[in-house]
């Protein structure tokens, strides 16, 4: 029987079939992050139960603290309050801490794969939604809430119904000044931001081939933006290539028995997938939202829609005029969508020898310790610093305010992140979400610019 | 967890599409407020107006509205982040019972594990429902049968839901999920014993 890449990753991890589809799963890898885990921990042992596998359970910190350079933790009382909950009960618990000051620190979602813990075909979970950007290795990776939490701390493995799956295929290739990001706006922008509730997507096509490994990160991150709680890309050699030699994958006989394992994932040639839809990434523009929702995406040199009146007044914006040329007031480089070295090496290829707009608050927050320094080796630092941005320390940051890092009321800002939900950047704020190198350049010009006018 | 077996209340509509969790509660909620106060903070942001009294054009702040123990919503509620404290608030608002033509994933299975239960019906049931509470001068009771899996609205017409069984089961009795995993531990062990010759490299 013709599988999918989902069907052969569920299947490998059936404990029980519980019937009508929902069966009970082991789970590989949970990631805890310092918004939950430190309470979660907790509570296993508040209720006499204790963490039944922490070999495989890893944590970091990331939602709450400073993106402040120098940070040691939390920039107020309740967040360091949560930092030192999730130090004291990872260390009671025997889970491996990935702390502020480490190495290794980074936002959930970039360091999983940048370290090796996400690998193809194992099945990974969070309690933050954005666990789909793990798929993009061919993992199984879903964000839980904190009742699943405890029940994965507890006994290791989930009750999930199975979804349905769906294939995008963007063929063609991708023109100068488009990326991902774009590409899974476009993608949103198409299907709506239900489009994909109750299935499991599987990205495939000649331009997600094309992506490096980073670039699948992204796509597969804002799955959830669709409605679905699984995103994935078939592993392949950039995948091995990317993967090999990072700090928990396996090494020697082990890598070699994983990589005969991985390479019988992808799915079949003849595997039926419930729902197919097909993009031309050749005839991509840079995208940039419009309105509250990830789905109110225009190519960047298209007029506003008029559609979504509250969405236009709380954005600020009149239906039928060009977005591009819109005065801005913040920049966001960072977020588990878009923060990896690709991302910052994209952006500032814009950004090198030009400046921020005088009025324009430009900051890059890298998405881990390990992207920070690789970005530095290169110099890249001092293009952004050069040019007025503000070089930060990695963690969530203003993708999602937790730490307190906030959009001021009605400031308009262009962020790379998922989310342009009202307040999703502070009470009032407004967001544009981009790609990174979009985002660079209306840092530039101080309003929503067309990219490619900026590319050489 | 607290049973749900029937459950005749009145009912409250809200008829935006797209709720998403941020909207039902702020992060600085979720991080800062105890859980016992979120339902005061339940979507802050379209509840209350700069100087923290209520905004009456917010659906749920409507007279006949109070009290609601069933919400109606409308297409994809609860989408976006995964935040628990997203049900916790609504559950800390009084509402045992949510019903949309579909919700969020996580949020979906996030309404179960704490006692709510959510129910998808077709689109066109929940606008008949959303409709005549819409047009409500004075409360409207719905009555939601689980056993039966049927929402009965005012007017008396009963709609049929679909829901897993054991996600039925659970709510009907009260189990605790982690209680009943925790005794197939023999199972799990077994499973986890298998893996380690099937897929060596996964264990650390």
């Amino acid at each position: 029987m013709s599988l999918t890449l989902f069907d052969k990753i569920w299947n490998a991890h059936v404990i029980d079939d519980l019937g009508e589809g929902t069966a009970l799963l082991h789970v590989d890898r949970h990631l805890l992050h310092d918004l939950g885990g430190g309470k979660a921990l907790a509570e296993i042992s508040g209720r006499g139960l204790s963490v039944r596998n922490p070999e495989l359970t890893f944590a970091t910190a990331d939602h709450v603290i400073s993106s402040e350079p120098g940070r040691t933790g939390g920039a107020h009382d309740w967040a360091q309050a949560l930092v030192d909950s999730l130090r004291l009960e990872s260390r009671k618990a025997g889970v491996r801490l990935f702390d502020v000051g480490s190495d290794e620190q980074g936002i959930v979602h970039v360091i999983g794969p940048e370290l090796g813990i996400t690998q193809p075909g194992t099945l990974m979970v969070c309690g933050d939604s954005h666990t789909c950007t793990n798929g993009a290795l061919g993992a199984l990776g879903f964000g839980i809430g904190a009742s699943e939490i405890l029940h994965v701390l507890a006994t290791q493995t989930i009750e999930q119904r199975k979804p349905k799956t769906m294939r995008a295929r963007f063929e063609g290739e991708l023109p100068k000044g488009v990326y991902a990001k774009d590409m899974i706006l476009a993608l949103i922008g198409k299907l709506g931001m239900a489009g994909g509730v109750g299935y499991a997507l599987e990205y495939a096509g000649a331009a997600v081939r094309a992506l490096g490994m980073e670039a699948r990160l992204t796509l597969c991150n804002l799955s959830i933006e669709l409605g679905a709680k699984v995103g994935m890309v078939a592993p392949d050699e950039i995948t091995y290539a990317w993967l090999k030699g990072r700090r928990f994958a396996p090494r020697g006989a082990r890598w070699d028995a994983a990589l005969a394992w991985w390479k019988t994932l992808p799915s079949d040639p003849n595997a039926a997938f419930d729902r197919e839809v097909e993009l031309d990434a050749g005839s991509l523009a840079p995208q940039i939202t419009w309105g509250t929702s990830p789905e109110d995406t225009i190519a960047i040199d298209a007029t506003i829609p008029a559609a979504k009146p509250e969405a236009l007044e709380y954005m600020g914006l009149a239906a039928g005029r060009p977005l591009a040329g819109t005065r801005i007031d913040r920049v966001f480089i960072g977020s588990c969508t878009n923060s990896r070295l690709p991302d910052l090496r994209a952006a500032a290829e814009i950004v090198r020898g030009r400046r921020v707009a005088a009025h324009v608050r430009a900051w890059v927050v890298p998405g881990s310790v390990g992207v920070k320094r690789a970005a530095e080796s290169e110099g890249l630092h001092e293009v952004f610093l050069a040019a007025g941005f503000e070089w930060r320390e990695p963690g969530c940051s203003l993708c999602v305010g937790a730490n307190g890092e906030l959009v001021e009321p009605e400031a308009r800002c262009v962020s790379t992140s998922n989310r342009n939900f009202v307040g999703r950047q502070g009470p009032r704020a407004r967001t544009h979400l981009a790609s990174p190198a979009t985002a660079a350049a209306c840092a530039l010009a101080g309003e929503i610019a067309d990219v490619r006018e900026f590319l050489a | 967890m607290e049973k749900f077996t029937v459950l005749d209340a009145t009912a409250a509509a809200l008829p935006t599409p797209d709720v998403d969790t941020d909207m039902i509660i702020r992060i600085e909620r979720c991080v800062r407020t105890p859980r016992a106060e979120m339902g005061r903070w339940a979507f802050e942001m379209a509840r209350y107006r700069a100087d923290g009294s209520e905004d009456p054009a917010f659906p749920l702040n409507r007279a006949p509205f109070r009290g609601a123990r069933i919400l109606v919503a409308a297409e994809n509620f609860g989408c976006g982040s995964s935040r628990e404290m997203a049900v916790w608030a609504i559950a800390g608002m009084g509402f045992r019972c949510l019903i949309a033509p579909s919700f969020g994933e996580i949020f979906y299975g996030n309404c179960f594990q704490n006692g709510v239960l959510a129910i998808r019906l077709p689109a066109p049931a929940v606008d008949g429902l959303l409709e005549a509470l819409g047009a409500a001068t004075a409360p409207v009771r719905i009555k939601v049968d689980l056993a039966a899996q049927t929402v009965t609205g005012s007017d008396g017409k009963s709609h049929r839901f679909d829901i897993d069984a054991l996600r039925k089961k659970a709510l009907l009795e009260g189990l605790d999920a982690i209680g009943m995993t925790l005794a197939r531990e023999a199972e799990i062990a077994a499973w986890q014993d298998a893996d380690r010759a099937r897929r060596p490299w996964v264990w650390p």
